[in-house]
């Protein structure tokens, strides 16, 4: 029984052809067989969102999905987002409006994130505080993190117009 | 947490999914969404040999209105639900599990088939009189909600059957509420109550109340619309009516709500979604 099978799967543009225990997880494939380990485990039992990654399109718990229902369809993770040097407007807002401090929580709030704007391109703040209510934060608390996804989504957030209301008094 | 082995296959055909069903035996399991099955195997609570996933199954998926019904493929996601313009009450409900995540995940079918008493959706099903449609290898049948849920995660779907289709009568021209009570926005309910209410003239013509998380099943409250029915409608024949949420139940306690508490937030619950059914709120 369970002899590995292979499965292909596109992840952040790249097919890879894999071989996999059908029990495998895919969060396990993407970090410790393609080493992609932005992806993180933080709760293991589909509560906390760290492990958040798009498949085909719409935000999904890693850890809860095997890697065997992925064949030939397509996965982004947080490594496909943007990179060092360019990153995406979600990562540089979650920068600017300091929406992280040790970063546990960051890649799936950041995969959250893009989520909700690719379904809703301007949300409101309680839009945005449903949408994560998937991913729990420990330490930076929520405030950053909400106004960092308004400010991703092109929307002033109140950090935003008080400094410009600083700049101009 | 890591699942014990198991096979894995993916057919094609519905005949060929069925066919994998009765060939394995008992402890080959449906893979829907796998949002319940795949945490209890990773608990090793559920310890199959093999997963007959329905992902490539064509004909489980799509939703079209069928006269008064609508037809839901059992694959629809939650979020499918969530975002349909006319679905109502289920829509409503299906909006308040878990997280967005989990919504892109889990399945009507298999929430159904699931039977956990503390699911949205099966109570919904439950009080607008819907039924689903399964094939197995006696043929297709169809199982009305009321037979369905036969005790805490089981129901008459038999192990060899497939749903493949969820029916919910539209129920046009009926207000609706949801109430569901937890502590945490992606927790389970540990009370949630589900109204749907058709008026005239101020008149409670029909009404139809579900209870989630009362009972090993979702419950009718039945005493509640008996005692609502062709009532006019004010917030005293609400608050009357709603006072028999918990008549005829057997809440099971656990560490979040004691049984006492949670008759008391049926009844609360039941008063807030009749009101908003009723359109008083
Ligand atoms: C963190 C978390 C929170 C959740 N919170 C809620 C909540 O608040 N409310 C809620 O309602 N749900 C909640 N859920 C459950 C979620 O909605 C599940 O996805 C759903 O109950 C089961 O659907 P599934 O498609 O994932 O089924 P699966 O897990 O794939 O299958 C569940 C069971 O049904 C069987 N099955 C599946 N499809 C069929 C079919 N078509 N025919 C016959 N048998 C079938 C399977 O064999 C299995 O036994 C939560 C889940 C998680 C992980
Ligand atoms: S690790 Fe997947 S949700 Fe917490
Ligand atoms: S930044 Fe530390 S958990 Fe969120």
């Amino acid at each position: 029984m369970s002899a590995t099978v292979p499965v292909r799967i596109t992840v952040n543009g790249a097919s890879h052809q894999l071989d996999v225990e059908p029990r495998r997880l895919l969060v396990h494939a993407l970090r410790e067989e393609l080493g992609l380990t932005g992806t993180h485990v933080g709760c293991d039992t589909s509560s906390c969102g760290a492990c958040t990654i798009h498949l085909d399109g719409v935000a999904v718990k890693s850890c809860t999905v095997l890697a065997v229902q992925c064949d030939g369809r397509e996965v982004t993770t947080i490594e496909g987002l943007g990179s060092t040097d360019d990153l995406h407007p979600m990562q540089e807002a979650f920068w600017e409006h300091h929406g992280l401090q040790c970063g546990y929580c960051t890649p799936g709030m950041i995969m959250a994130g893009v989520d909700l704007l690719n379904r809703t391109s301007q949300p409101s703040e309680s839009e945005i505080r449903h949408a994560i209510e998937g991913n729990l934060c420990r330490c930076t608390g929520y405030h950053n993190i909400v106004k960092a996804i308004q400010a991703a989504s092109g929307q002033q957030t109140e950090a935003t117009s008080q400094a410009r209301d600083e700049v101009q008094a | 947490m890591i699942p014990t082995e198991f096979d894995y296959a993916a057919p094609e055909s519905l005949d060929d999914a069925l066919w994998l069903l009765g060939e394995g035996g008992e402890e080959t399991r449906l893979l829907a969404g796998g949002h319940s099955l795949i945490p209890l195997m990773k608990l090793r609570v559920v310890v199959p040999t093999k997963l007959v996933d329905l992902r490539k199954v064509p004909g489980l998926d799509g939703m079209q209105r069928e006269d008064g019904s609508w037809r839901i493929g059992a694959m629809t996601v939650h979020s499918e639900l969530e975002h349909h313009p006319d679905l109502g009450l289920l829509s409503r409900a299906a909006s308040t599990i878990a997280d967005p995540q989990v919504r892109h995940c889990g399945t009507i079918g298999g929430s159904l088939a699931h039977g956990d008493p503390a699911s949205d959706l099966p109570a919904v099903l439950l009080a607008a009189g819907g039924s689903v449609s399964a094939q197995g290898s006696g043929g297709p049948r169809t199982i009305e909600a009321a037979d369905l849920f036969k005790d805490y995660m089981t129901t008459s779907v038999a192990p060899d059957e497939v749903i493949t289709a969820v029916h919910v009568p539209a129920l046009d021209g009926y207000g609706y509420g949801y109430q569901k009570f937890n502590r945490r926005a992606e927790d389970w309910a540990m009370v949630a109550v589900c109204a749907l209410v058709y008026a005239r003239d101020g008149v409670c013509e029909d009404v139809r109340v579900g209870l989630t998380h009362m009972a090993s099943t979702p419950l009718r409250a039945t005493a509640v619309e008996e005692a609502l029915r062709g009532q006019p409608l004010y917030a005293g024949s609400i608050a009357e009516a709603a006072e028999r949420a918990a008549d005829a139940t057997n809440p099971p306690g656990d560490l979040n709500a004691t049984p006492a508490y949670k008759r008391h937030l049926a009844r609360v619950l039941c008063q807030r979604a009749l009101t908003e059914a009723a359109g008083l709120s």
